[in-house]
């Protein structure tokens, strides 16, 4: 996402999200995006960003899809078109994965929560109508989907995350399940809230401990406003969503991934669920295994730069005289205040450490390829949170 | 002095055959925090309309157009370290360079203050 306001072009006039109005009320600067009026800053977004690598922040991604997957055989019917070993997926549980083209091309990165027997997915904004359409034409007849519109999406992101949502006291929705505190990263259960229910995931697209949190249209505002009315809150716009998930190192669809990738040049092999590594079984595996045997031609890199200019979508990546590749998501870093960015490079120049350059405007800027995440992940894995 | 502007967002205060080119104040809030300036070649030659400097922010870069032809005679080298200043100060001290006009009538074309802000109200 260089720039959310030209990510998609829609001729329709941009849709309003349940808390449209909220964002307005805080300040917000709002922009197309995905098809919705969304907020892209508030206060600003390198003061935002940094807000949430040392607090909490809380992000509106309403315009994602989320959709539901049930029926007998469910996890095997979502097997058929994703890499993820669905069936394995305990409830409670979440996974990321990746929906594939009949190639093992990406047409939308994913995530999919076992809601006890149905499957939740979250999937991207701008490519959830096709998604959409794709599942109505791939899933059988007796697997039912449900497009979830009447529920907002938001995500509370930061060290000071779980404590800030442990003080709206939220309630097992059944016995039996966890208690917030419970949750560690790629978890997932049912609450309440003052008796209005939410679905909490402990995930997220900043790098951060946090939690995305799925709760109906008509209590939105009410949450974002508890929220927001604590210290440690405050609202954070698309811009920085996009800046922390670059530094982050986590790919965004449409940008850095496409059906022209693959996820093993993505270095997404993780969602490639060692299950149906050896069964196959998934669009694309006869492709997708020849490459992990075999290796690609070219790998999504993370990419450190000198100076302060940028380097941007499109950049070529040189190696002296040749073009050795190209950059997909590209910005200065707020939290290490020296531009990064990931790109697609031949294989003989992918490892760490390897010198190159990014011809931006005419000049050369010196880059050199460094593991990703750029900034550590912190997620909560198990254990108390600090 | 007077002080002219574009439909570009860029001013530039004249004095002599002296311009001083900057960013407006409009423009900065709208790029949102820069975290770079790239400023033209101290004895660069530059036409009107010419893209001679970019001006980057967090999200994306913009070109910065010189409101009139000349040449370049300084450039304010304490962006380097600050680009922030820009979003500070865009109508004075987050200046970005000066030129020597060739042709001082271009001037005609542009705004004056209030004309740029009826123009910045329309938008």
């Amino acid at each position: 996402m260089n720039d959310p306001v030209d990510d998609v072009e829609t001729e329709a006039a941009p849709l309003t999200l349940p808390l449209d109005a909220w964002h307005r009320a805080q300040g917000a600067r709002m922009v197309e995006f995905a098809g919705y009026m969304m907020p892209v800053q508030y206060e600003g977004i390198i003061a935002e960003h940094l807000w949430t690598r040392e607090h909490a922040g809380l992000f509106d991604v309403s315009h994602m899809g989320q959709l539901v997957v049930s029926g007998e055989r469910a996890a095997e019917a979502l097997e058929a078109l994703l890499p993820g070993d669905i069936s394995a997926l305990k409830p409670g549980r979440v996974r990321y994965s990746l929906l594939l083209d009949e190639n093992g091309g990406i047409l939308d990165d994913l995530m999919v929560t076992n809601r006890g027997g149905e499957y939740y997915l979250v999937v991207n904004g701008a490519t959830k109508w096709d998604d959409i359409a794709h599942l109505r034409e791939h899933l059988p007849d007796e697997i039912t989907l449900n497009h979830l519109e009447e529920h907002a999406l938001l995500a509370l992101q930061g060290p000071k995350a779980a404590k800030a949502l442990a003080s709206l006291d939220l309630v097992p929705a059944f016995e039996g399940m966890p208690a917030l505190d419970a949750l560690t990263f790629m978890q997932a259960a049912p609450f309440m809230w003052e008796g209005r229910p939410l679905g909490v995931n402990c995930s997220g697209y900043t790098g951060e401990d946090g939690f995305e949190i799925s709760v109906r249209a008509e209590h939105a505002t009410a949450l974002a406003d508890v929220l927001v009315a604590m210290e440690v809150v405050q609202p954070v716009g698309l811009g920085a969503r996009d800046s922390l998930r670059l530094e982050a190192g986590l790919p965004l669809y449409g940008h850095d991934l496409s059906p022209e990738t693959d996820p093993v040049s993505a270095d997404l092999t993780f969602a490639i669920s060692k299950a149906r590594r050896e069964e196959g079984g998934f669009p694309g595996a006869e492709r997708i295994l020849a490459l992990l045997a075999e290796g690609t031609p070219r790998r999504r890199v993370g990419l450190a730069l000198d100076g302060r200019m940028a380097a941007r979508e499109g950049a070529t990546i040189m190696s002296g005289n040749e073009s050795v590749g190209v950059v997909t998501s590209g910005g200065f870093s707020p939290s290490l205040q020296h531009p990064i960015a990931m790109g697609y490079v031949d294989a003989a120049h992918a490892e760490p450490g390897t010198t190159l350059e990014i011809e931006m405007r005419g000049k050369l800027l010196p880059a050199t390829v460094v593991p990703m995440p750029f900034v550590p992940h912190r997620y909560h894995r198990k254990g108390d949170r600090p | 002095m007077s002080r002219y502007f574009t439909q570009d967002h860029e001013w530039i205060d004249v004095s002599g055959d002296v311009g001083t080119v900057g960013i407006t104040d409009y423009a900065q809030s709208q790029l949102g925090d820069i975290t770079f300036v790239e400023l033209p070649e101290v004895g660069s030659a530059v036409g009107k309309g010419d893209s001679v400097s970019v001006v980057d922010s967090v999200k994306a870069a913009s070109d910065v157009y010189t409101p009139v032809s000349g040449e370049v005679v300084e450039v304010n080298d304490a962006l380097g370290d600050e680009p922030e200043k820009v979003n500070a100060d865009a109508e004075a001290s987050g200046w970005l360079f000066r030129l020597t006009l060739s042709d001082p009538s271009e001037l005609d074309a542009l705004m004056d203050e209030a004309a740029y802000q009826f123009y910045v109200a329309s938008l």
